[in-house]
Protein backbone atom coordinates (compact mmCIF):
# COMPACT_ATOMS: atom_id res chain seq x y z
CA UNK A 1 0.00 0.00 0.00
CA UNK A 2 1.37 3.56 -1.11
CA UNK A 3 0.66 6.44 1.44
CA UNK A 4 1.14 10.37 1.39
CA UNK A 5 2.34 11.52 4.68
CA UNK A 6 2.63 15.10 6.16
CA UNK A 7 4.24 15.87 9.61
CA UNK A 8 5.90 18.67 9.87
CA UNK A 9 8.12 17.88 13.02
CA UNK A 10 11.47 16.27 11.93
CA UNK A 11 11.69 13.75 14.22
CA UNK A 12 8.00 12.63 14.10
CA UNK A 13 8.20 12.27 10.22
CA UNK A 14 11.53 9.83 10.27
CA UNK A 15 9.50 7.77 12.91
CA UNK A 16 6.52 7.26 11.10
CA UNK A 17 8.01 6.75 7.70
CA UNK A 18 10.46 3.78 10.06
CA UNK A 19 6.92 2.94 12.26
CA UNK A 20 5.02 2.29 8.26
CA UNK A 21 7.19 0.96 6.38
CA UNK A 22 8.55 -1.54 9.00
CA UNK A 23 4.87 -2.78 8.53
CA UNK A 24 4.75 -3.11 4.74
CA UNK A 25 3.56 0.17 3.77
CA UNK A 26 5.21 2.20 0.72
CA UNK A 27 5.90 5.62 1.32
CA UNK A 28 5.31 7.67 -1.58
CA UNK A 29 5.36 11.29 -0.41
CA UNK A 30 6.68 12.60 3.05
CA UNK A 31 6.14 16.58 3.28
CA UNK A 32 6.41 18.74 5.98
CA UNK A 33 3.74 22.17 4.39
CA UNK A 34 0.77 21.91 3.19
CA UNK A 35 1.58 23.17 -0.34
CA UNK A 36 3.10 20.24 -1.04
CA UNK A 37 0.76 18.20 0.27
CA UNK A 38 -1.86 19.90 -1.91
CA UNK A 39 0.80 18.64 -5.09
CA UNK A 40 1.63 15.21 -3.19
CA UNK A 41 -2.00 14.45 -2.98
CA UNK A 42 -2.55 14.57 -6.71
CA UNK A 43 -0.21 11.49 -7.05
CA UNK A 44 -2.95 8.90 -8.86
CA UNK A 45 -0.55 6.20 -7.24
CA UNK A 46 -1.30 7.12 -3.74
CA UNK A 47 -3.91 4.71 -2.18
CA UNK A 48 -4.17 6.59 1.15
CA UNK A 49 -3.01 9.24 3.41
CA UNK A 50 -1.71 10.09 6.93
CA UNK A 51 -1.74 13.85 7.98
CA UNK A 52 -0.55 15.94 10.53
CA UNK A 53 -3.74 18.57 11.34
CA UNK A 54 -1.50 21.06 12.07
CA UNK A 55 1.15 22.49 9.24
CA UNK A 56 3.18 25.24 8.04
CA UNK A 57 2.49 27.59 6.55
CA UNK A 58 -0.26 29.05 9.10
CA UNK A 59 0.07 26.00 11.29
CA UNK A 60 -3.57 25.93 12.00
CA UNK A 61 -6.02 23.31 9.79
CA UNK A 62 -4.22 22.51 6.81
CA UNK A 63 -4.02 19.22 7.04
CA UNK A 64 -7.84 18.58 8.08
CA UNK A 65 -8.78 21.07 4.91
CA UNK A 66 -6.29 19.24 2.60
CA UNK A 67 -7.97 15.75 3.66
CA UNK A 68 -11.89 17.64 2.98
CA UNK A 69 -10.41 18.59 -0.13
CA UNK A 70 -8.98 15.38 -1.57
CA UNK A 71 -11.92 12.91 -0.93
CA UNK A 72 -14.08 15.88 -3.33
CA UNK A 73 -11.55 15.70 -5.41
CA UNK A 74 -11.37 11.80 -5.45
CA UNK A 75 -14.76 9.99 -3.33
CA UNK A 76 -13.73 7.47 -0.99
CA UNK A 77 -10.01 8.20 -0.60
CA UNK A 78 -8.73 7.43 2.91
CA UNK A 79 -7.46 9.45 5.30
CA UNK A 80 -5.91 8.97 8.23
CA UNK A 81 -5.95 12.35 10.28
CA UNK A 82 -3.45 12.47 13.54
CA UNK A 83 -3.49 15.52 15.82
CA UNK A 84 -2.02 16.90 19.21
CA UNK A 85 -5.62 17.31 19.79
CA UNK A 86 -8.84 16.18 18.73
CA UNK A 87 -12.10 17.75 18.90
CA UNK A 88 -15.36 16.58 17.95
CA UNK A 89 -15.87 19.51 15.23
CA UNK A 90 -13.33 18.39 12.73
CA UNK A 91 -14.70 14.28 13.70
CA UNK A 92 -17.58 15.28 11.68
CA UNK A 93 -16.15 17.55 9.22
CA UNK A 94 -14.13 14.76 8.24
CA UNK A 95 -16.91 12.30 8.52
CA UNK A 96 -19.22 14.40 6.57
CA UNK A 97 -16.82 14.51 3.64
CA UNK A 98 -17.52 10.89 2.29
CA UNK A 99 -18.91 7.43 3.46
CA UNK A 100 -16.22 5.83 5.58
CA UNK A 101 -12.28 5.71 5.04
CA UNK A 102 -11.45 7.69 7.31
CA UNK A 103 -9.47 8.06 10.50
CA UNK A 104 -9.40 10.70 13.52
CA UNK A 105 -6.65 9.96 16.04
CA UNK A 106 -4.55 11.39 18.99
CA UNK A 107 -0.87 11.46 18.61
CA UNK A 108 0.18 9.64 20.83
CA UNK A 109 -2.33 6.88 19.89
CA UNK A 110 0.68 5.76 17.53
CA UNK A 111 3.09 4.64 20.88
CA UNK A 112 0.70 1.59 20.51
CA UNK A 113 1.89 0.39 16.96
CA UNK A 114 -0.26 -2.88 16.33
CA UNK A 115 -2.82 -1.14 17.13
CA UNK A 116 -2.66 2.60 15.09
CA UNK A 117 -0.97 0.21 11.80
CA UNK A 118 -4.14 -1.69 12.02
CA UNK A 119 -6.23 1.68 12.15
CA UNK A 120 -4.45 2.35 9.00
CA UNK A 121 -5.00 -0.61 7.10
CA UNK A 122 -9.13 -0.33 8.70
CA UNK A 123 -9.52 3.04 7.09
CA UNK A 124 -7.47 1.94 4.11
CA UNK A 125 -10.40 -0.37 3.42
CA UNK A 126 -13.36 1.48 3.92
CA UNK A 127 -13.74 1.49 7.87
CA UNK A 128 -14.14 4.32 10.17
CA UNK A 129 -11.89 4.94 13.09
CA UNK A 130 -12.45 7.45 15.64
CA UNK A 131 -10.47 8.33 18.84
CA UNK A 132 -11.54 7.20 22.07
CA UNK A 133 -11.57 10.42 23.90
CA UNK A 134 -14.27 11.66 20.60
CA UNK A 135 -16.20 8.67 21.77
CA UNK A 136 -15.89 9.72 25.27
CA UNK A 137 -17.52 12.90 25.16
CA UNK A 138 -20.29 11.94 22.63
CA UNK A 139 -21.07 9.12 25.30
CA UNK A 140 -21.24 11.68 27.62
CA UNK A 141 -24.58 13.12 26.06
CA UNK A 142 -27.40 12.89 27.96
CA UNK A 143 -30.40 12.67 25.73
CA UNK A 144 -29.99 11.75 22.40
CA UNK A 145 -32.71 10.80 19.74
CA UNK A 146 -32.45 8.70 17.98
CA UNK A 147 -29.74 7.21 20.27
CA UNK A 148 -32.30 6.55 23.34
CA UNK A 149 -33.52 3.83 22.02
CA UNK A 150 -30.75 1.76 22.39
CA UNK A 151 -29.88 -0.16 25.33
CA UNK A 152 -26.53 1.04 27.59
CA UNK A 153 -24.50 -2.30 26.04
CA UNK A 154 -25.43 -1.51 22.33
CA UNK A 155 -24.42 2.13 22.64
CA UNK A 156 -21.02 0.20 24.20
CA UNK A 157 -20.42 -1.63 21.28
CA UNK A 158 -21.71 0.99 19.33
CA UNK A 159 -19.35 3.32 20.69
CA UNK A 160 -16.02 0.58 20.25
CA UNK A 161 -17.87 0.44 16.47
CA UNK A 162 -16.92 3.92 15.80
CA UNK A 163 -12.95 3.31 17.72
CA UNK A 164 -13.15 1.15 14.02
CA UNK A 165 -12.89 -2.11 16.50
CA UNK A 166 -13.51 -5.39 14.69
CA UNK A 167 -16.23 -7.89 16.12
CA UNK A 168 -13.61 -10.21 17.91
CA UNK A 169 -11.57 -7.12 19.43
CA UNK A 170 -15.33 -5.93 20.65
CA UNK A 171 -15.67 -9.34 22.20
CA UNK A 172 -12.30 -9.09 23.83
CA UNK A 173 -12.77 -5.75 25.25
CA UNK A 174 -16.80 -6.25 26.76
CA UNK A 175 -15.40 -9.98 27.68
CA UNK A 176 -18.51 -11.96 25.38
CA UNK A 177 -19.12 -14.02 22.72
CA UNK A 178 -18.28 -12.77 19.37
CA UNK A 179 -21.62 -14.06 18.61
CA UNK A 180 -23.31 -11.66 21.11
CA UNK A 181 -21.58 -8.84 19.79
CA UNK A 182 -22.77 -9.72 16.21
CA UNK A 183 -26.51 -9.85 18.18
CA UNK A 184 -26.03 -6.46 19.24
CA UNK A 185 -24.78 -5.45 16.02
CA UNK A 186 -27.66 -6.03 14.36
CA UNK A 187 -29.70 -4.76 17.39
CA UNK A 188 -28.69 -1.38 16.65
CA UNK A 189 -28.57 -1.36 12.78
CA UNK A 190 -32.40 -2.13 13.36
CA UNK A 191 -33.40 0.46 15.63
CA UNK A 192 -31.68 2.95 13.72
CA UNK A 193 -33.58 1.66 10.68
CA UNK A 194 -30.35 1.21 8.23
CA UNK A 195 -30.91 0.54 4.97
CA UNK A 196 -29.76 -3.11 4.24
CA UNK A 197 -26.77 -2.98 2.47
CA UNK A 198 -22.74 -4.65 3.42
CA UNK A 199 -22.02 -5.09 6.62
CA UNK A 200 -18.99 -2.72 6.39
CA UNK A 201 -21.31 0.28 4.81
CA UNK A 202 -23.91 -0.12 7.28
CA UNK A 203 -21.28 0.00 10.20
CA UNK A 204 -19.76 3.15 8.71
CA UNK A 205 -23.39 4.47 8.93
CA UNK A 206 -24.69 3.72 12.15
CA UNK A 207 -21.57 5.44 13.26
CA UNK A 208 -22.50 8.63 11.25
CA UNK A 209 -25.79 7.99 12.69
CA UNK A 210 -24.18 8.48 15.99
CA UNK A 211 -22.46 11.37 15.81
CA UNK A 212 -25.69 13.05 13.71
CA UNK A 213 -23.90 13.93 11.06
CA UNK B 1 -14.61 59.07 18.79
CA UNK B 2 -16.71 58.52 15.89
CA UNK B 3 -19.02 61.58 14.86
CA UNK B 4 -22.48 62.47 16.06
CA UNK B 5 -24.44 60.05 13.68
CA UNK B 6 -26.54 63.29 12.70
CA UNK B 7 -26.47 66.74 13.80
CA UNK B 8 -30.14 68.27 12.71
CA UNK B 9 -30.43 71.78 12.65
CA UNK B 10 -31.45 73.02 15.69
CA UNK B 11 -34.92 73.79 16.55
CA UNK B 12 -36.69 76.36 15.91
CA UNK B 13 -38.48 79.32 17.77
CA UNK B 14 -41.84 76.97 17.54
CA UNK B 15 -40.59 73.90 18.88
CA UNK B 16 -38.53 75.57 21.25
CA UNK B 17 -41.48 77.62 23.10
CA UNK B 18 -43.26 73.87 22.59
CA UNK B 19 -40.34 72.86 25.30
CA UNK B 20 -40.46 76.13 27.52
CA UNK B 21 -44.15 75.10 27.66
CA UNK B 22 -43.23 71.41 28.58
CA UNK B 23 -40.62 72.35 31.17
CA UNK B 24 -42.81 74.78 32.92
CA UNK B 25 -45.92 72.00 32.91
CA UNK B 26 -42.86 69.11 34.39
CA UNK B 27 -41.22 71.93 36.85
CA UNK B 28 -44.48 71.50 38.76
CA UNK B 29 -44.00 67.86 38.79
CA UNK B 30 -40.40 68.78 40.30
CA UNK B 31 -41.69 70.74 43.02
CA UNK B 32 -43.84 68.01 44.05
CA UNK B 33 -40.70 64.97 43.46
CA UNK B 34 -38.54 67.70 45.44
CA UNK B 35 -41.07 67.84 48.50
CA UNK B 36 -41.08 64.11 48.45
CA UNK B 37 -37.67 63.29 48.58
CA UNK B 38 -37.45 65.88 51.28
CA UNK B 39 -39.92 63.67 52.90
CA UNK B 40 -38.46 60.50 52.12
CA UNK B 41 -35.14 61.80 53.22
CA UNK B 42 -36.87 62.59 56.64
CA UNK B 43 -38.68 59.48 57.13
CA UNK B 44 -35.97 57.27 55.73
CA UNK B 45 -34.94 56.16 59.45
CA UNK B 46 -38.41 54.37 59.28
CA UNK B 47 -39.52 52.41 56.54
CA UNK B 48 -41.52 54.39 54.93
CA UNK B 49 -39.39 57.27 53.73
CA UNK B 50 -36.85 54.11 52.21
CA UNK B 51 -40.43 52.93 49.85
CA UNK B 52 -41.07 56.85 48.83
CA UNK B 53 -37.14 57.58 47.87
CA UNK B 54 -37.30 54.07 45.73
CA UNK B 55 -40.33 55.26 43.91
CA UNK B 56 -39.56 59.05 43.86
CA UNK B 57 -35.80 58.71 42.15
CA UNK B 58 -36.95 56.33 39.19
CA UNK B 59 -40.14 59.40 38.33
CA UNK B 60 -36.88 62.29 39.07
CA UNK B 61 -34.82 60.35 36.47
CA UNK B 62 -37.33 60.24 34.07
CA UNK B 63 -38.11 63.77 33.84
CA UNK B 64 -34.32 64.83 33.99
CA UNK B 65 -34.07 62.14 31.21
CA UNK B 66 -36.77 63.80 29.24
CA UNK B 67 -34.49 67.45 30.05
CA UNK B 68 -31.61 65.66 28.78
CA UNK B 69 -32.80 65.11 25.70
CA UNK B 70 -34.18 68.57 25.04
CA UNK B 71 -30.60 70.15 26.00
CA UNK B 72 -29.00 67.56 23.28
CA UNK B 73 -31.45 68.43 20.69
CA UNK B 74 -30.83 72.76 21.32
CA UNK B 75 -27.22 72.06 21.42
CA UNK B 76 -27.08 69.40 18.70
CA UNK B 77 -25.14 67.32 20.50
CA UNK B 78 -26.13 64.26 22.66
CA UNK B 79 -26.43 64.74 26.91
CA UNK B 80 -26.29 61.03 27.26
CA UNK B 81 -28.11 59.26 30.26
CA UNK B 82 -25.88 58.93 32.99
CA UNK B 83 -27.08 56.96 35.56
CA UNK B 84 -24.82 53.81 36.79
CA UNK B 85 -27.00 50.43 35.82
CA UNK B 86 -29.22 49.81 39.31
CA UNK B 87 -30.45 46.03 38.98
CA UNK B 88 -31.14 43.59 41.98
CA UNK B 89 -33.72 44.00 44.74
CA UNK B 90 -34.72 46.85 47.19
CA UNK B 91 -31.40 47.19 49.32
CA UNK B 92 -29.42 46.84 46.24
CA UNK B 93 -31.06 49.51 44.21
CA UNK B 94 -31.19 51.90 47.10
CA UNK B 95 -27.41 51.42 47.73
CA UNK B 96 -27.16 52.18 44.16
CA UNK B 97 -28.60 54.96 44.05
CA UNK B 98 -27.17 56.32 47.43
CA UNK B 99 -23.93 56.04 45.67
CA UNK B 100 -24.57 57.18 42.13
CA UNK B 101 -23.13 61.38 42.27
CA UNK B 102 -25.77 62.12 39.73
CA UNK B 103 -28.40 61.50 41.68
CA UNK B 104 -27.51 64.31 44.16
CA UNK B 105 -27.23 66.25 40.98
CA UNK B 106 -30.82 65.61 40.28
CA UNK B 107 -31.49 66.78 43.78
CA UNK B 108 -29.89 69.76 43.20
CA UNK B 109 -31.05 70.59 40.23
CA UNK B 110 -34.84 70.02 40.64
CA UNK B 111 -35.12 73.27 42.86
CA UNK B 112 -32.98 75.27 40.37
CA UNK B 113 -34.88 73.65 37.60
CA UNK B 114 -38.13 75.14 38.98
CA UNK B 115 -36.77 78.55 39.30
CA UNK B 116 -35.13 78.18 36.04
CA UNK B 117 -39.42 77.50 34.60
CA UNK B 118 -40.89 80.39 35.78
CA UNK B 119 -37.83 82.94 34.51
CA UNK B 120 -36.57 81.80 31.75
CA UNK B 121 -39.71 79.89 30.10
CA UNK B 122 -42.21 81.97 31.36
CA UNK B 123 -40.72 84.68 29.66
CA UNK B 124 -40.70 82.86 26.51
CA UNK B 125 -44.29 82.19 26.46
CA UNK B 126 -45.04 85.60 27.43
CA UNK B 127 -43.30 86.64 25.00
CA UNK B 128 -45.17 84.35 22.59
CA UNK B 129 -48.50 85.41 24.10
CA UNK B 130 -48.48 88.65 23.67
CA UNK B 131 -48.92 88.94 20.23
CA UNK B 132 -47.08 92.83 20.24
CA UNK B 133 -43.94 91.02 21.39
CA UNK B 134 -43.52 88.29 18.56
CA UNK B 135 -40.63 90.34 17.05
CA UNK B 136 -39.07 89.93 20.29
CA UNK B 137 -40.28 86.36 20.29
CA UNK B 138 -38.90 85.28 17.29
CA UNK B 139 -35.23 86.64 17.91
CA UNK B 140 -34.86 86.10 21.79
CA UNK B 141 -36.46 82.57 22.28
CA UNK B 142 -33.45 81.16 20.70
CA UNK B 143 -30.87 82.63 22.98
CA UNK B 144 -32.93 82.14 26.06
CA UNK B 145 -33.51 78.82 25.44
CA UNK B 146 -30.00 78.11 24.87
CA UNK B 147 -29.40 79.66 28.36
CA UNK B 148 -31.93 77.26 30.02
CA UNK B 149 -30.54 74.09 28.31
CA UNK B 150 -27.44 75.47 29.49
CA UNK B 151 -28.56 74.85 33.02
CA UNK B 152 -29.80 71.96 32.57
CA UNK B 153 -26.75 70.50 30.91
CA UNK B 154 -24.75 71.87 33.58
CA UNK B 155 -26.39 69.93 36.04
CA UNK B 156 -27.42 67.16 34.34
CA UNK B 157 -23.94 65.57 32.80
CA UNK B 158 -20.93 65.01 33.92
CA UNK B 159 -18.09 67.95 32.55
CA UNK B 160 -15.25 66.66 30.63
CA UNK B 161 -12.75 66.77 34.02
CA UNK B 162 -15.27 64.46 36.07
CA UNK B 163 -15.50 61.80 33.45
CA UNK B 164 -12.10 61.43 32.96
CA UNK B 165 -11.78 61.19 36.96
CA UNK B 166 -14.30 58.46 36.46
CA UNK B 167 -12.28 56.67 33.98
CA UNK B 168 -9.12 57.04 35.79
CA UNK B 169 -11.08 54.89 38.66
CA UNK B 170 -12.30 52.40 36.38
CA UNK B 171 -9.25 51.80 34.83
CA UNK B 172 -7.42 51.71 37.97
CA UNK B 173 -9.70 49.01 39.39
CA UNK B 174 -9.54 46.79 36.22
CA UNK B 175 -5.73 47.28 35.84
CA UNK B 176 -5.79 45.95 39.33
CA UNK B 177 -8.10 43.23 38.60
CA UNK B 178 -6.09 42.08 35.26
CA UNK B 179 -2.95 41.96 37.50
CA UNK B 180 -4.41 39.96 40.11
CA UNK B 181 -6.15 37.51 37.87
CA UNK B 182 -3.58 37.02 35.39
CA UNK B 183 -0.82 36.52 38.04
CA UNK B 184 -3.04 33.60 39.68
CA UNK B 185 -3.42 32.22 36.11
CA UNK B 186 0.67 31.80 35.93
CA UNK B 187 0.18 30.44 39.18
CA UNK B 188 -2.63 27.47 38.05
CA UNK B 189 -0.22 26.84 35.24
CA UNK B 190 2.85 26.85 37.36
CA UNK B 191 0.86 24.27 39.78
CA UNK B 192 -0.35 22.28 36.99
CA UNK B 193 2.78 21.81 35.45
CA UNK B 194 4.58 20.38 38.39
CA UNK B 195 2.17 18.42 39.56
CA UNK B 196 1.24 16.76 36.39
CA UNK B 197 3.58 16.67 33.16
CA UNK B 198 6.62 17.35 35.24
CA UNK B 199 6.23 15.08 38.15
CA UNK B 200 5.38 12.08 35.19
CA UNK B 201 8.47 12.93 33.24
CA UNK B 202 10.25 12.04 37.16
CA UNK B 203 8.17 8.66 36.77
CA UNK B 204 8.87 8.47 33.38
CA UNK B 205 12.64 8.69 33.37
CA UNK B 206 13.10 6.32 36.47
CA UNK B 207 11.39 3.40 35.10
CA UNK B 208 13.80 3.90 32.08
CA UNK B 209 16.45 3.68 34.52
CA UNK B 210 15.21 0.82 35.89
CA UNK B 211 14.73 -1.41 32.83
CA UNK B 212 18.36 -0.17 31.70
CA UNK B 213 20.05 -1.72 34.73
CA UNK B 214 16.96 -4.66 34.55
CA UNK B 215 18.18 -5.50 30.99
CA UNK B 216 20.34 -8.45 30.98
CA UNK B 217 19.66 -9.51 34.66
CA UNK B 218 15.44 -10.04 34.37
CA UNK B 219 14.39 -9.10 30.35
CA UNK B 220 10.83 -9.74 31.67
CA UNK B 221 10.89 -7.30 34.73
CA UNK B 222 12.86 -4.75 32.20
CA UNK B 223 9.52 -4.76 29.33
CA UNK B 224 7.02 -4.77 32.07
CA UNK B 225 9.07 -1.11 33.15
CA UNK B 226 9.30 -0.08 29.37
CA UNK B 227 5.53 -0.57 29.46
CA UNK B 228 5.04 1.03 32.40
CA UNK B 229 7.03 3.80 31.02
CA UNK B 230 4.90 4.27 27.74
CA UNK B 231 1.54 4.13 30.14
CA UNK B 232 3.81 7.49 31.76
CA UNK B 233 3.89 8.84 28.51
CA UNK B 234 0.39 8.93 27.72
CA UNK B 235 -0.76 10.45 30.42
CA UNK B 236 1.90 12.99 30.59
CA UNK B 237 0.78 14.06 27.06
CA UNK B 238 -2.53 14.61 28.09
CA UNK B 239 -1.18 16.78 31.19
CA UNK B 240 -0.01 19.13 28.75
CA UNK B 241 -3.11 18.75 26.40
CA UNK B 242 -5.52 19.83 28.96
CA UNK B 243 -2.62 22.34 30.28
CA UNK B 244 -2.57 24.05 26.64
CA UNK B 245 -6.29 24.24 26.32
CA UNK B 246 -6.17 25.94 29.55
CA UNK B 247 -3.61 28.91 28.44
CA UNK B 248 -5.57 29.02 24.48
CA UNK B 249 -7.30 26.45 23.03
CA UNK B 250 -5.97 25.28 19.86
CA UNK B 251 -9.24 25.24 18.12
CA UNK B 252 -9.68 28.86 19.05
CA UNK B 253 -6.42 29.70 16.62
CA UNK B 254 -7.65 27.40 14.00
CA UNK B 255 -11.35 28.49 13.79
CA UNK B 256 -11.84 32.08 15.65
CA UNK B 257 -14.82 32.68 18.15
CA UNK B 258 -17.20 31.06 16.10
CA UNK B 259 -15.98 27.95 15.10
CA UNK B 260 -14.23 27.24 18.90
CA UNK B 261 -17.46 28.25 20.80
CA UNK B 262 -19.33 25.62 18.03
CA UNK B 263 -16.55 23.55 19.08
CA UNK B 264 -17.67 23.63 22.55
CA UNK B 265 -21.21 23.47 22.36
CA UNK B 266 -20.76 19.85 20.53
CA UNK B 267 -18.99 18.88 23.76
CA UNK B 268 -21.48 19.33 26.06
CA UNK B 269 -23.46 16.40 27.70
CA UNK B 270 -26.85 18.63 26.44
CA UNK B 271 -27.64 19.67 22.90
CA UNK B 272 -26.30 23.35 22.62
CA UNK B 273 -27.22 25.26 19.14
CA UNK B 274 -24.87 27.61 17.52
CA UNK B 275 -25.74 31.07 16.19
CA UNK B 276 -22.27 33.02 14.85
CA UNK B 277 -22.80 36.26 13.23
CA UNK B 278 -19.20 37.60 12.69
CA UNK B 279 -17.78 38.11 9.35
CA UNK B 280 -14.54 38.79 11.09
CA UNK B 281 -12.25 38.40 13.62
CA UNK B 282 -12.26 40.39 17.07
CA UNK B 283 -8.53 40.76 18.43
CA UNK B 284 -6.98 37.72 19.78
CA UNK B 285 -7.07 38.84 23.44
CA UNK B 286 -11.08 39.55 23.40
CA UNK B 287 -11.65 36.25 21.20
CA UNK B 288 -9.80 34.43 24.28
CA UNK B 289 -11.88 35.97 26.97
CA UNK B 290 -14.86 35.71 25.57
CA UNK B 291 -14.28 32.10 24.69
CA UNK B 292 -13.43 31.49 28.27
CA UNK B 293 -16.42 33.35 29.13
CA UNK B 294 -18.95 31.46 27.25
CA UNK B 295 -17.33 28.07 28.30
CA UNK B 296 -17.64 28.92 32.03
CA UNK B 297 -21.36 29.85 31.19
CA UNK B 298 -22.11 26.87 29.47
CA UNK B 299 -20.25 24.35 32.42
CA UNK B 300 -22.34 26.53 34.97
CA UNK B 301 -25.53 25.57 32.47
CA UNK B 302 -24.83 21.40 32.60
CA UNK B 303 -23.89 21.83 36.19
CA UNK B 304 -26.47 23.49 38.05
CA UNK B 305 -29.55 24.79 35.43
CA UNK B 306 -31.29 21.03 34.49
CA UNK B 307 -31.45 22.29 31.24
CA UNK B 308 -32.62 20.30 28.42
CA UNK B 309 -31.49 22.62 26.01
CA UNK B 310 -28.98 25.88 25.53
CA UNK B 311 -28.20 27.83 22.96
CA UNK B 312 -25.44 30.94 22.33
CA UNK B 313 -25.95 33.74 19.70
CA UNK B 314 -22.26 35.71 18.61
CA UNK B 315 -23.07 39.14 17.06
CA UNK B 316 -21.06 42.24 16.40
CA UNK B 317 -22.64 45.69 15.92
CA UNK B 318 -21.80 49.29 16.97
CA UNK B 319 -18.29 48.67 17.71
CA UNK B 320 -19.53 46.10 20.31
CA UNK B 321 -18.98 42.14 20.22
CA UNK B 322 -22.29 40.41 22.05
CA UNK B 323 -22.92 36.79 23.21
CA UNK B 324 -25.85 35.21 24.27
CA UNK B 325 -26.00 32.15 26.28
CA UNK B 326 -29.87 31.43 26.99
CA UNK B 327 -30.88 27.74 28.55
CA UNK B 328 -34.32 26.31 29.18
CA UNK B 329 -33.38 25.51 33.05
CA UNK B 330 -34.81 25.85 36.42
CA UNK B 331 -33.45 29.47 36.26
CA UNK B 332 -32.35 32.02 39.73
CA UNK B 333 -28.62 31.97 38.54
CA UNK B 334 -26.54 34.38 40.70
CA UNK B 335 -23.38 36.35 39.63
CA UNK B 336 -22.64 37.06 42.61
CA UNK B 337 -22.17 33.51 43.90
CA UNK B 338 -19.27 31.53 42.38
CA UNK B 339 -15.72 32.41 41.47
CA UNK B 340 -16.53 31.61 38.01
CA UNK B 341 -18.50 34.19 37.53
CA UNK B 342 -16.63 37.03 39.22
CA UNK B 343 -13.83 35.57 37.11
CA UNK B 344 -15.27 35.65 34.07
CA UNK B 345 -16.80 39.38 35.25
CA UNK B 346 -13.28 40.21 36.06
CA UNK B 347 -11.50 39.68 32.70
CA UNK B 348 -14.21 41.10 30.64
CA UNK B 349 -13.86 43.91 32.66
CA UNK B 350 -9.91 44.70 31.68
CA UNK B 351 -11.81 44.89 28.21
CA UNK B 352 -14.29 47.50 29.73
CA UNK B 353 -17.06 44.52 28.55
CA UNK B 354 -19.94 43.42 30.57
CA UNK B 355 -21.94 40.88 32.00
CA UNK B 356 -25.94 40.85 32.18
CA UNK B 357 -27.74 38.38 34.03
CA UNK B 358 -30.94 37.89 33.53
CA UNK B 359 -32.60 34.39 35.46
CA UNK B 360 -35.91 34.80 36.78
CA UNK B 361 -36.92 31.64 39.25
CA UNK B 362 -38.23 29.36 36.85
CA UNK B 363 -36.35 30.35 33.79
CA UNK B 364 -35.04 30.66 31.50
CA UNK B 365 -31.72 31.74 32.20
CA UNK B 366 -30.33 34.41 29.35
CA UNK B 367 -26.52 35.73 29.90
CA UNK B 368 -25.20 38.58 28.00
CA UNK B 369 -21.27 39.51 27.86
CA UNK B 370 -20.49 42.72 25.55
CA UNK B 371 -17.12 43.97 24.72
CA UNK B 372 -16.64 47.00 22.62
CA UNK B 373 -13.97 45.93 19.41
CA UNK B 374 -13.47 45.81 16.05
CA UNK B 375 -13.38 43.24 13.89
CA UNK B 376 -10.74 42.58 11.59
CA UNK B 377 -11.17 42.63 8.01
CA UNK B 378 -13.61 39.93 6.66
CA UNK B 379 -12.35 36.87 6.54
CA UNK B 380 -13.66 33.79 4.83
CA UNK B 381 -14.61 31.36 7.65
CA UNK B 382 -15.29 27.60 7.75
CA UNK B 383 -18.67 26.87 8.10
CA UNK B 384 -19.86 24.64 10.68
CA UNK B 385 -20.26 21.21 10.41
CA UNK B 386 -23.71 20.16 8.44
CA UNK B 387 -26.17 19.01 11.25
Amino acid sequence: MRLVLAEDHALLRAGLIQLLEGNGFTILHAVDNAPELDRALLDPDADAAVLDVRLPPTQTDEGLRAAIAVREARPGFPVMVLSQYVEQLYARELLASGTGAVGYLLKDRVSDVAEFVDGVRRVAAGGTVLDPEVVATVMARRHDEPLDRLSPREREVLGLMAEGRSNAAIAAHLHVTEKAVAKHINGIFTKLDLPLDDDDHRRVRAVLAWLRV
Amino acid sequence: MSTAPESPKPPGPFLLTGYAAAQLGMSIALLVLFVLWVLGGVLAVLWVGLVLLIAVIPATRAIANVHRRMAARVFGSPVPDPYRPAPGGFFTRLRVYATDPMTWRDLAWMPVAFVASFTINLTVLILALGVVTWFIWWFATPWLMRARAAVDRWFLAYSRTEKLEQRVQVLTETRAEAVDHSAAELRRLERDLHDGAQARLVALSMSLGMADAAFDEDPDQARRLIQDARATTTSAIGDLRSVVRGIHPPVLADRGLGGAVQAIALDMAIPVSVDARLDGRPPAPVEACVYFAVAECLANVVKHSGARNAWITLSHGDGVLQAVVGDDGAGGADPQSGTGMLGVMRRLGAFDGTMAVSSPTGGPTLITLEVPCDLSSPRTMPSSAPD
